[in-house]
Formats: C-alpha cells, structure tokens, sequence
C-alpha cells in the first residue's frame, strides 16, 4: 500500500517542479533583469524610473477607468440576459452561447480596422461624443470582447441554482423584475459574477491591439511603448504590471470571499 | 384577514401539441382547502401555475374575491406560495427570507421584524431565525417557506407539492401542522400533490385530474368511496378489476356475492358479463381447501396484512385484512368472496388490476 502511494507522489512533485521552473524561471530571471542598471550596477533605479514616468501613470489611471465601466456594463447586460435566456428561451440557449463566441473568432485587427475607419469618417458630433476620449471609445469594444468569458461564467454560476424557483418565490412576494435580479440572483452567483469580473478586468489590462490602432495610449499600449525605448525599464514595467494585475485579481476575490464568509460566520453562531 | 373564493373558470393551457389544461373548472369557497390531485402530466401544476400568475391561460378566466386577475403580473397577486424545490433564498437568513415579500411592500422595519418573528413561532421556528437556508434541515426549510409565504398576509395560499422532497415521518408531521395553521388563519388554499394519501387526509375537498381535466370533486370520503369515474376509482386507493354478472335489478353477481351497481354506465342486459373494480378491504379471503384460489404472496403492512391471490381462471386479486394471527400462507387454498355493499362498473379503460 505504501510503496503503490509513494510513486505517483514522486510524479506529482516531479511534475509540481517541472511547472514551477516553467512559470516561476521566466519571472525570476525578469526580476533579477529588471534589477540590472544602466550603469552597471544592481538597484531598483529601473523601478524608480517608472514612478516618475507620469504618462505611464496616467495612462493606467485610463486603462482602470475602462476596466471599470467595462465591468458594470457588461455585467448590467449579460446578467439580465443570462436570466432571460435560461427562463424563458431556453431552446435558444445554445444559439446565444455560439453567438456570444464571435468576439474571439473575429480576429482584433479586423475590429481595429473596422472602427479605426469609422474614427476617421466620423461626424464632428460623433467625435466629440465617442472618440475624444479612450473611455468612451473603448469601453463599448471591450463589453464586446468581454462578452465570451463573460457570459460562459455567469451562464454556469446561474445553472448552478434552481433559477426558476427562486425566481418564482421573489416574483410571488411582489418582487418586481429589478429586484429579483438584485436581490436574489446577483448574491447566488457571485462567485460567477466575479469571475466575470476578473476576466474582464484582465483583458482590459492586456489589450493592445485595438487602443493601439485607434492611437489611445492605455495601460498596455504604454507598456509597449516604453519597452521599446529602454528594456531594463520595460521588463520593470512587465514584472510590476504582473503583480498590479494579480493584485487585483486578489482584492476582487477578497472581496467575494468577504461575502462568503459572513455566510459562514452565521453558520458557527 | 377575510377569507375569499377563488374561482377558476374554464382554463386552456397547451404547450405546443400537448394540451396540459382543457377547460378546467374549479371553484375554492373562501377559508377552504382544495387538494388537486392526479398522476404527473394530469396538469395539475399548470392550474397552480395559472393561479399563482406564473403563466397565462390560453382560454378562460382566474377570479379571487370576485376580481378578474387573469392578467395580473404574479407580483401583483398577493398569492402566498411553497414551492417543492426548496425556494429559500440562500443568501438571506430565515428571518430576511420571511421579510422579503413585507420588504417588497414597504412595511416599516419593526412591524416587519415583529411580523416575521410572528409567523416563524406559528411554525415553531421562532428559535431558527437566524439560520441560513444551508443550516436548516429539508423540513425546517419548508416551514420557513411556509412562514414565508404567511406573511404577507395573502388572500390565497398556494401549495406545490411541498412535502415531496422531505422523508416520510417528516411528511406526516409537516402535512398536520400545515392543515393546523391553514385552519387557524382560515386561509383559501390550494395543494397540488400526486400523493393521495396526503390529498385525502388534509383536504376539505380532493379534485382528482386527469388530461387536464377534473374527474371528480368531493369530499376526501366521497372520492374514496364512491369514485365517479373509473379512473379515479384506480388512482385512488388500490382497486380490484374483477368480472360480474348482471342481474336483472341493478345487481351484481361478484366472486359469489350480490353487490349493488354504481358508477356511470350505459344500460347493460341482464346475464351480461361486465368488469367491475372492487377496493382489497371490500374482499376476504378464507382458507378453504374447496376454495377457488391459492394465496401466491402475503405482505404485512403493520395494521392490515395485503395478500396477493391468484384466481383458478388465472385472475389475480389484491385481498386486504386486519393483521392477526392464522391468516392464511401461501400457498394454502383460500375462496374469495366479496364483503361490501356495492361495485364500481369499470369503464373500457386504462384499468390496471391491483394498481
């Protein structure tokens, strides 16, 4: 029984180490990069370098803005879809999950071409509305990128309830339909909601096709930019963009896991 | 709180080809409970539907209270609803689940609490208030279903199967004290249920349904007794399909005894050979090595024992009697013969012998 254990455990480290090389040997050796100056020695002058680089800054101040929005929009459309779609055309269900798709098979360049024409032919008014500031114009892009992660992950945390009869329970009590969705559904898919969230949030952070092409200089667009002036500066930038990403992605399931644990608390009492 | 009648008039509901309600008519006077009852697909949760406003009839009106509310939204309805599936919303405590419908219709936060306290201590929960759904066992869920649905004070009461998902001692209890508080308030219900034993014993009056349509409405004791159809003479209880012979006044000749003929039935001649349905208490077995048939398998069921009993024509009979000592074995030879008073004509149906 013991020697029958021991070997797949031995596969498992062996695999664990393997992973770890694979993930954690780039990023070390980006870090201990990131630390060479220009003058030779090791510091964190790359580092500090970027904090003074105030476009840099600005330009991530942008890029969280348009996660931000990015995020409620898409979740004030997609959820209320979901719903729909699960109670009352669940023969369709398939058509719009292949339709949510579209985003990912539609190569990037093409949508960047598509409106980067639609930019240069725009009326004055349109301009000054849509295309005078990247919130504005990317936001509406990113909603549709994110629609794919978007919808697959609410779609599963709204199968994993009994919809229809939570639904019906609210509507009996003379819940109308905004609040059935704030009150009953949103809480019972959080975890998916924040997955959703986290999704989307990711992709605005790494987008670069499209703000590139329309010229709005965005978090990853700076990036890119300042990478190709100094490299010690921009493999800085990469390593602190990982850990600015990851830490939002941590502050996003904190605060699911808040929710939850109060849950859990009340479970104890 | 006064009491209202509901009245469903004439109600068609298809879902593509199938027609789940046709023309359905029922009516619920104010403070009563009317158990629907009937096999899946009879539509007897289409009717529940319907009347809770989840759905909408093809043809036909819904009244309470005299008010037509056919096109009233469910949130309008002021319907009170346990569901089969538990329904608590698993996010909020027992006691915000049984706020939530007065939080819809902005009642001030203490009277609220003070309400909510209220209903769960008429369910004996007052203690599991702030317990989550997922802390609350099956049964305790459903009554703070019921506690939910209570407190909004509806003019209507509306039960979905809601002892089907829980285990069977749990069941018994539950049915009594949900009859007990529906008694109490005086409250319009309607329960739906496939479990006849749980329409007969909680009801004022049992509708037994069937391809969207009502067989028959009675009292729990009429239904049993005296079934005005076939169909729910074999839903309702277990029923015998024996064969008969007419004679000439009304009379039935059944397994050597003369029964009176009830049922609907077109004229017969007399000497005619005809199916009649027979209850297992309505028939005794006794051992007799002259008899006409054979035990084949006796089950004790606690207070009455159900023999099996296998006729010499090949016929087979479900026989019923109080559990004592020195029934007969299987086995042993018996002769069957008929002890009540009267015998259902079958139809030329779906009749299933010991069903």
């Amino acid at each position: 029984m013991r020697r029958r254990r021991r070997r797949p455990r031995l596969w498992r480290v062996a695999i664990l180490v393997l992973a770890a090389i694979f993930f954690l040997g780039p990023l070390a050796s980006a870090i201990r990069f990131s630390l060479e100056q220009s003058n030779g020695r090791d510091g964190l002058g790359n580092y500090t370098q970027l904090l003074h680089d105030a476009a840099l800054s600005s330009s991530l101040a942008t890029s969280l803005e348009i996660a931000a929005l990015t995020t409620a929009i898409m979740l004030s459309l997609m959820l209320p879809t979901v719903v729909w779609v699960r109670l009352r055309l669940p023969r369709l269900a398939l058509v719009v999950e292949s339709i949510s798709v579209l985003p990912i098979v539609i190569p990037p360049i093409v949508m960047a071409a598509g409106l980067a024409t639609l930019q240069s032919h725009a009326s004055a008014g349109l301009s000054d509305l849509v295309f005078s500031s990247p919130l504005t114009a990317l936001t509406p892009v990113y909603v549709i990128l994110a629609m794919p992660f978007a919808y697959r992950s609410l779609d599963v945390g709204v199968r994993a309830i009994d919809l229809r009869t939570l639904v019906d329970a609210a509507r009996s009590l003379g819940a109308g339909w905004p609040t059935v969705l704030a009150r009953v559904i949103l809480p019972n898919v959080r975890t998916a909601v924040l997955t959703a969230a986290s999704l989307t949030v990711a992709l605005v952070l790494a987008e670069v096709v499209i703000a590139e092409t329309l010229l709005y200089t965005t978090y990853p667009v700076s990036l890119v930019n300042a990478g190709q002036a100094q490299l010690g500066v921009a493999v800085a930038l990469s390593v602190l963009s990982l850990a600015i990403t990851w830490m939002l992605l941590l502050a996003i399931s904190f605060i699911g896991n808040r929710g939850a644990s109060r849950a859990r608390i009340g479970r104890l009492l | 709180m006064t009491a209202v009648a509901v009245h469903l008039d004439g109600l068609v509901r298809r879902f593509g080809d199938l027609t789940a309600l046709d023309g359905l008519d029922l009516h619920v006077a104010p403070g009563e409970m009317v158990a629907l009852l009937g096999p899946s697909g009879c539509g007897k949760t289409t009717a529940l539907r319907l009347l809770a406003g989840f759905d909408y009839p093809d043809a036909g009106r819904v009244r309470v209270a005299g008010a037509d509310i056919t096109d009233l939204p469910a949130s309008r309805r002021d319907m009170g609803m346990v569901f089969q599936a538990y329904s608590l919303f698993p996010n909020m405590d027992a006691r915000t689940n049984v706020e939530f419908g007065l939080r819809m219709r902005k009642t001030p936060a203490a009277a609220r609490r003070a309400r909510a306290e209220e209903v769960l201590e008429l369910v004996g929960l007052g203690a599991h208030a702030a317990h989550y759904p997922h802390q609350l066992s099956g049964g305790q869920q459903q009554r703070v279903a019921l506690a939910r649905a209570l407190a909004i004070e509806p003019s209507v009461l509306l039960l979905d199967e809601p002892l089907s998902a829980l285990d069977a001692r749990v069941r018994a209890q539950l049915r009594g004290e949900i009859r007990r508080v529906q008694q109490r308030l005086g409250i319009t219900t309607l329960f739906v249920t496939h479990d006849q034993a749980e329409a007969l014993s909680i009801a004022d009056r049992v509708g037994v349904m069937h391809e969207g349509k009502l067989e028959q409405l009675g009292t729990p004791e009429e239904v049993y007794e005296r079934p005005a159809t076939p169909f729910v003479a074999e839903f309702v209880g277990t029923m015998n399909r024996v064969s008969a012979r007419l004679t000439g006044d009304g009379h039935l000749e059944v397994l050597g005894a003369s029964l009176r003929a009830s049922g609907p039935h077109a004229p017969h001649a007399a000497g005619e050979l005809v199916d009649v349905l027979v209850r297992p208490e309505a028939l005794e077995a006794l051992a007799d090595p002259h008899g006409n048939a054979t035990i084949a398998e006796r089950t004790f069921l606690g207070s009455f024992t159900r023999m099996r009993v296998k006729l010499d024509d090949g016929c087979e009979l479900l026989v019923d009697a109080a559990s004592r000592r020195g029934l007969p074995e299987p086995g042993v030879r018996v002769s069957v013969r008929a002890t009540g008073e009267d015998a259902l004509l079958a139809g030329d149906g779906a009749a299933r012998t010991g069903s």
